[in-house]
């Protein structure tokens, strides 16, 4: 098909240089200006983001295993999915089933390629964990990019996505979390803002949420 | 689609009679008006994000070639295999022959506008090979066997009744009810069994980066992050105006898509993928292709005013705010796009002789130009168009094929008049005397007697009256 490709860049070079259109420069300040300062911006995530149905669960660094497993438990929650090769997920395996903290969910390790268990992750899976890379305060959005520990599945196909969240982790805007980051200088296959449970409006504007993706997202803020 | 001309003043008007669906139109079109208007409540911030996210696409169509190519080397480079295609049936033609090596039965599409352009579903149904609609007003829609009628809601026109009783008749397991959460539910369980068993799946692009060969989706509703992460093979179609040139620059554009859209500060999904499945990742698809679609855009770029037209970022504002598209609804417009934006894109795409009704259906009130957060001038744009039907010339296809014998005589003649002093003094005597004798059903007059009373004319003319009141007539 690359005669087509030549044909189209032909065609569109041609008309560019016979009306050339000079590149307007673009001015970032209206992004590089929006500043909110530290307790502010947790407070914002927060209200944007439960405007949205998202929940909290607020715990400590020490807590939160312990925190996530009481807080599953009391909702009745059957199965944790997680990814056992990341530093979150090491500790929940080894605190999970420490003294003191048996009878919890079933702790499910997401350790094989989806083909794997393809029908048992759409079926029988009631939630799945995962870390996040940040917040962002002018929207109210989490920053998450699935790595091969930690893969794309776990915070879309379970019913509730349970997303760990530091409290010194957060970002004023989309633009600044990218720039400062350098984000450009390599992308992930797959990187995501999540701003709250999946959700649809399509019947007569009526809100309903966990159309297709997960019915409620929590976030567990560690401080 | 057959290549006669689209009758916009016919489906209108039948549009207008439907009480139902004009109600439904008017209440979601001025929710959605007021709660844009606070997403922009800040007027300095509206300003400085507007210009920035116009200069962005600006600098993208001012490097398009150039862009495109470097989009292409860094998706290639990233494992993406990019496609491009002249016209829709050679962009289908892709697709098909993708999913003919793949052995492909059942494909799950996410939303996207260029597929529709394609008809891509019926294209497939064609060759053996289910398409299913995953975004939920799409699947409604296609349950409906209609066509969308908003390009960001496209079941808009349907009220809940109407959606209830299409599911009891269409769904095998549903239970009748008017009750959202379980009408949102049941499209669930219908729509997850064919996620995680379809073989492809389809998506449009908001936005392509060419800096990092990133492909940018932004959805509600995860469906989208389905259909581009359970299917083993991804295919990713997109209009070839749809690139960027930077990674920054797409925060602007999506805070502009999605605030103007539907006055969200955000979606609940901003999707952005840049590679298949690398080695040791454990999901997502082992293959991605990207068909970059031309259908008439090269065309369109070549034109210094038209090429404005691509800078769109398919928000739907512009039709939200329209008082035509507000009343007729989308379905009068029998067009992939409607609204002001699908009135001057349309006939630049397919031909005036087939479209050239279009720019017609509009008040030229400038509501739409007042409202695009890219700052598109479609007013003149419609201007330009409604001139070109009438007028020959090469910009546009089909320009000149609107042009009436019996009307071109008319102007002429209006023109020939009022440029000689006694012709025109001529002409408003007889008219002053025979004028109102004429009959309304005379050619042209009665396109203009059909919705209004036939003009009076006066005794006598404004310089004889003048003349009496002893003003030197000049
Ligand atoms: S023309 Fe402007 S307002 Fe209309 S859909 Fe495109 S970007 Fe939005």
């Amino acid at each position: 098909m690359s005669e087509s490709r030549n044909a189209i860049l032909g065609k569109l070079r041609a008309g560019r240089d016979a009306h050339p259109l000079p590149p307007p420069e673009s001015d970032f300040a209206v992004l590089r200006n929006k500043r909110w300062d530290g307790a502010e911006r947790l407070e914002r995530i927060k209200r944007m983001m439960e405007a949205v149905h998202t929940e909290f669960l607020e715990t400590t660094e020490a807590d939160w295993p312990t925190d996530v497993q009481a807080f599953l438990k009391a909702q009745g929650t059957r199965n944790l999915l997680f990814g056992p090769a990341t530093e979150a997920g090491a500790r929940l395996s080894a605190e999970w089933t420490a003294s003191g903290m048996a009878g919890g969910p079933e702790l499910i390790p997401y350790a094989d390629r989806v083909e794997t268990f393809k029908e048992r992750l759409f079926d029988g899976i009631d939630a799945g964990i995962t870390t996040t890379l940040g917040a962002i305060a002018d929207t109210g959005s989490l920053i998450v990019w699935p790595t091969p520990e930690e893969p794309r599945l776990m915070s879309l196909v379970p019913h509730m996505h349970l997303a760990l969240l530091r409290a010194d982790a957060l970002y004023d805007t989309f633009w600044q979390a990218m720039t400062e980051n350098r984000w450009a200088d390599g992308m992930p296959t797959n990187a995501l803002l999540i701003s709250g449970p999946s959700k649809t409006a399509d019947i007569e504007q009526t809100l309903a949420y966990g159309v297709h993706g997960p019915k409620r997202l929590v976030v567990v803020i560690i401080r | 689609m057959g290549e006669t001309s689209i009758n916009f003043a016919k489906a209108s008007s039948a549009a207008l009679q439907d009480q139902q669906l004009r109600g439904n139109f008017r209440r979601a079109m001025d929710g959605l008006m007021s709660k844009r208007a606070v997403q922009f409540a800040d007027t300095a911030e509206w300003n400085g994000v507007r210009t920035l996210g116009a200069s962005v696409r600006l600098r993208a169509l001012s490097k398009l070639p150039e862009l495109l190519e470097k989009l292409e080397a860094n998706c290639t480079k990233n494992g993406i295999q990019v496609h491009w295609a002249s016209t829709t049936d050679e962009a289908n033609a892709i697709v098909l022959s993708i999913m003919q090596r793949v052995n492909a039965k059942l494909v799950v599409k996410g939303k996207s506008m260029v597929s529709e352009e394609m008809h891509l579903n019926a294209f497939l149904e064609k060759h053996g090979i289910e398409s299913l609609e995953s975004d939920l007003g799409e699947y409604i829609v296609q349950l409906d066997e209609a066509m969308p009628s908003h390009i960001i809601m496209p079941a808009i026109h349907m009220n809940t009744k109407q959606i209830a009783h299409l599911f009891k008749q269409k769904i095998k397991e549903a239970e009748y009810t008017e009750d959202v959460a379980q009408l949102t539910d049941l499209a669930r369980r219908v729509l997850r069994k064919k996620f995680a068993t379809a073989d492809v799946g389809i998506s449009g692009v908001n936005m392509a980066v060419a800096e990092t060969g990133t492909l940018c989706l932004v959805e509600n509703e995860g469906n989208g992050r389905m259909s581009t992460t359970v299917p083993p093979v991804h295919i990713a179609v997109m209009g070839l105006e749809k690139v960027v040139e930077k990674l920054e620059d797409v925060p602007p554009v999506i805070s502009l898509l999605t605030r103007s859209a539907t006055a969200q500060p955000i979606t609940t999904y901003v999707n952005m993928i840049s590679s298949p499945r690398k080695e040791g990742e454990k999901d997502g698809p082992n293959e991605i292709h990207l068909v970059i679609l031309d259908n008439g855009r090269s065309g369109i770029y070549a034109d210094e005013e038209l090429r404005n037209t691509l800078r769109c970022i398919r928000c739907g504002a512009c039709m939200n705010h329209c008082p035509v598209y507000t009343k007729v609804g989308g379905h009068a417009y029998q067009a992939p796009y409607p609204g002001p934006i699908g009135s001057i894109l349309m006939p630049q795409v397919e031909g005036l002789e087939k479209r050239g009704e279009l720019p017609h259906a509009c008040t030229m009130c400038n509501a739409c130009v007042e409202i695009c957060p890219v700052k598109i001038p479609i007013v003149e744009i419609m201007g330009r168009l409604r001139s070109e039907a009438v007028h020959p010339g090469d910009a546009v296809k089909g320009a000149g094929s609107h042009a009436s014998k019996a009307e071109a005589m008319v102007w002429k003649g209006w023109s020939m008049t009022y440029a000689s002093p006694l012709a025109y003094q001529f002409a408003t005597a007889l008219l002053a005397k025979l004028g109102n004798a004429a009959p309304a059903s005379l050619p042209l007059l009665k396109e203009w007697t059909n919705v209004r009373s036939k003009p009076r004319f006066a005794s006598r003319t404004l310089h004889a009256l003048a003349r009496e009141k002893g003003i030197p007539d000049v």
